[in-house]
């Protein structure tokens, strides 16, 4: 069990969490993730790992509220527990040796790219970021990227914060008179997959850190795999970061829509739980 | 006079028509009269053959001579001598390759019932004894144990008996390994298991879960930690794949995803959160009990569930008590089968193209090597597939432990006391020896408890 020892909302549906958990946050690494499980009957979600402080004892994890577990998490409040916590599971993101890399996150990805664009400042890199957002309301972690990049762009679907666009535009305006040692890329699995089209034209080395579905996350079901390079990868244990070049993003987008209904179901019901509690 | 009956005293089982429909226990267990019954076609051999079957030496004989005096709480004391996990082994236990194999009653008819009359006593003491266990006099040494499955926790079990603190790290949220995620509540009843491990709770050995040693601690800062000790008891969780074209469709799962959902995480329950894939029409790929485990957990959420394997019926490593019930259950089998390719409609399973085999020569293991019929391919429709060709060990532990050397199959390499490479690093069950029994993994935790107490005592 671990404590809740504060709850922030970052916008209308992006919840922030910090618990006390003094291993993970001694251990943890840029591109790790938690696997938690609200309560008894709960199932076990990924979320990565958004920040940490070693010396307080706490870790940091920000969610979207998408489905039934989430909109659980997010009816906890301080001090509450979370029955299980587990981590740092997943390999850290390779970032030793980048000079000058292109970090890019897409909507609630940007809790993960944070913490990469955050350790590459720390060791030095020059740090580009592009984040995404269909519009203004949904902004999150704009002081804190601002914090930690040389460069920084917003770009909204509908314009109302930064630029009107995806970040693919971004991208390529920079891509046409710039060259990057990496860019790493961090948000849905569509973004993920344009943004390594493009980069691929300009022959620029791509991470992406996937987002599978998972069960354990430790290795043992193969529930995550993915196609990468022709080849089966646990994201779990492999990843989650992977050359964005290499994933077969179709059937990684097919994958994730298996328990489709079973999802929608169980959020209704959930919400339906949880507004007799109100009532 | 013994009870010469060739034939030993029937279990009660549920019905299979019934059973198919529950996730309720299928083999119901001995009553007392049925026990003593069968306890008297025991000749009480002075050779006692049959405890050269058994990897944890159980005292057979003396065991059941309790059980014909209806001395049940004695006969529980036995067991409990040398098993950790009675009320496990008797359920789940190979005893036809093991202990039963021995017994001189089966050289004419049916050999005496030890699994059977061992989940009986391990059951009727858990139903009438309170046990008061004590926790013995710590002798101050600390050892640490990864991997909550039957090998850590028979491990763990000898060493608090001699008086180590010891910790047992669980990657899972539930102690317990395969006990747990793998084996279904219909043949091993969850309670059960936590009673065994409730009862290792009570004699001092402390288990940690939600700890995944490699990525939360490493073996070095385990050491760092005090421990003067480590077995590691992971097992062989990595599924297997075939390799196959479309095995990554929507709808194809290993066994232990689906088992782990099923199992673990109660999928079949309305309430859980964890969704499981109810298939109409599903192919298990495989012949072991884990094949066997997840067809009979498919068809109890309502699939017509056929089982393909490659060699035939004779070569079927599963259990038999399994196969007849997995039959019962009206599960099919297509015998000398093998899938090639998985067929996929917008991204989802619709069919296996499968080869039918033939078998030829022994190959090195002894068991006739399937070769495909050319030209024999056909198609099961199908909207799931569940592998269940067998599991490896975990590369987590080695590739984040220095100095552990492993075979080519991943399989950590040990001593003739069971110590690794590493010095005070010690290792048993699946994790050594690839995907094997839950007995086999017992008996190594026992002769690793017995090296690491030699081990720290001659240290000092």
């Amino acid at each position: 069990m671990v404590r809740i020892v504060e709850k922030k909302r970052l916008n209308p549906t992006v919840t922030q969490i910090v618990v006390e958990h003094e291993r993970i946050a001694k251990k943890a690494k840029a591109g790790q993730f938690i696997i938690l499980r609200v309560d008894e009957k709960g199932e076990r979600i990924p979320l990565t790992i958004a920040d940490t402080d070693p010396e307080k004892h706490t870790v940091t994890i920000i969610f979207q509220i998408v489905g039934a577990t989430t909109k659980k998490l997010n009816e906890l409040n301080e001090n509450d527990y979370i029955h299980d916590f587990v981590g740092p599971l997943g390999k850290p993101s390779e970032i030793e040796g980048l000079k000058k890399v292109c970090v890019i996150g897409g909507g609630v990805g940007c809790a993960i790219a944070y913490p990469t664009a955050k350790a590459l400042h720390q060791q030095g890199s020059d740090v580009t970021t592009i984040v995404g957002f269909r519009n203004k309301d949904l902004l999150i972690l704009e002081d804190e990227f601002k914090q930690v990049s040389d460069r920084f762009y917003i770009m909204s679907d509908d314009g109302s914060v930064g630029e009107k666009g995806v970040v693919t535009n971004a991208l390529e305006r920079l891509l046409e008179k710039e060259t990057f040692d990496c860019v790493i890329a961090i948000g849905p699995l569509v973004m993920m997959k344009f943004v390594s089209l493009m980069t691929k034209k300009y022959n620029v080395k791509t991470v992406v850190s996937m987002n599978p579905i998972m069960i354990d996350g430790t290795g043992m079901c193969g529930g995550c795999r993915l196609s990468v390079g022709g080849k089966t990868k646990f994201a779990c244990v492999d990843g989650p970061d992977f050359d964005g070049h290499e994933v077969d993003f179709d059937e990684a987008i097919s994958r994730n829509t298996s328990y489709r209904e079973f999802e929608k179901h169980a959020y209704e019901k959930t919400c339906a739980l949880l507004n007799k509690e109100v009532q | 006079m013994p009870n010469m009956s060739l034939k030993r005293v029937e279990m009660p089982v549920q019905n299979g028509k019934v059973r198919s429909g529950n996730i309720d226990e299928v083999a119901l267990g001995y009553t007392e009269e049925m026990a003593v019954e069968e306890a008297n076609r025991c000749l009480d051999c002075k050779h006692k053959p049959c405890m050269q079957g058994c990897p944890v030496s159980i005292h057979i004989p003396d065991f059941i001579r309790e059980v014909r005096e209806k001395n049940f709480e004695k006969a529980y004391g036995i067991l409990k001598s040398t098993s950790s996990l009675p009320a496990v082994c008797g359920r789940v236990c190979p005893q036809e390759n093991q202990c039963e194999k021995y017994c001189v009653r089966a050289i004419k008819g049916e050999s005496v019932g030890i699994g059977r009359l061992e989940r009986f006593v391990a059951d009727w003491a858990r139903e009438n004894l309170k046990e008061e266990m004590t926790k013995p006099v710590t002798n101050g040494h600390k050892v640490a144990i990864v991997g909550a499955g039957p090998s850590g926790l028979t491990c763990a079990g000898d060493l608090a008996k001699l008086g180590y603190e010891v910790t047992v790290f669980e990657a899972l949220h539930v102690a317990g390994g395969v006990l747990v995620y793998g084996i279904p509540e219909f043949r091993l009843p969850k309670a059960i298991v936590q009673h065994e491990i409730d009862a290792l709770g009570k004699m001092g050995v402390h288990i940690e879960c939600d700890s995944v040693i490699g990525r939360s601690e490493t073996v070095d800062e385990l050491f760092d930690e005090g421990f003067e000790a480590v077995f590691i008891g992971s097992g062989a969780g990595l599924p297997n794949f075939m390799g196959l074209e479309g095995e990554n469709l929507k709808g194809v799962f290993s066994a232990n995803e689906y088992l782990t959902r099923f199992n673990l995480m109660k999928a079949y329950q309305e309430d859980s959160d964890t969704p499981i894939y109810k298939a109409h029409k599903c192919v298990v790929v495989g012949g072991g009990n884990v094949a066997m485990d997840a067809a009979r957990s498919a068809r109890r959420l309502g699939a017509e569930v056929t089982i393909v394997y490659r060699r035939s019926m004779e070569e079927l490593p599963a259990r038999h008590e399994e196969v007849e019930h997995a039959m019962e259950e009206g599960i099919e089998f297509k015998l000398l089968t093998n899938p090639v390719k998985v067929i996929g409609e917008e991204g989802w399973i619709s069919g296996v193209e499968c080869v039918e085999m033939e078998l030829g020569e022994e190959d090195a293991s002894g068991r006739r090597r399937p070769i495909v019929k050319e030209g024999s391919n056909f198609i099961i429709d199908c909207d799931c597939m569940i592998m269940a060709i067998g599991t490896s060990p975990n590369p987590l532990l080695r590739s984040t432990t220095k100095g552990l050397e492993t075979n080519p199959k991943g399989c950590l390499l040990v001593d003739e006391k069971g110590m690794t490479t590493r010095e005070g690093v010690f290792a048993g069950g699946d994790a050594v020896s690839g995907a094997a029994t839950v007995i086999q993994a017992m008996g190594a935790g026992k002769k690793c408890a017995a090296s690491i107490h030699e081990y720290i005592q001659n240290k000092l």
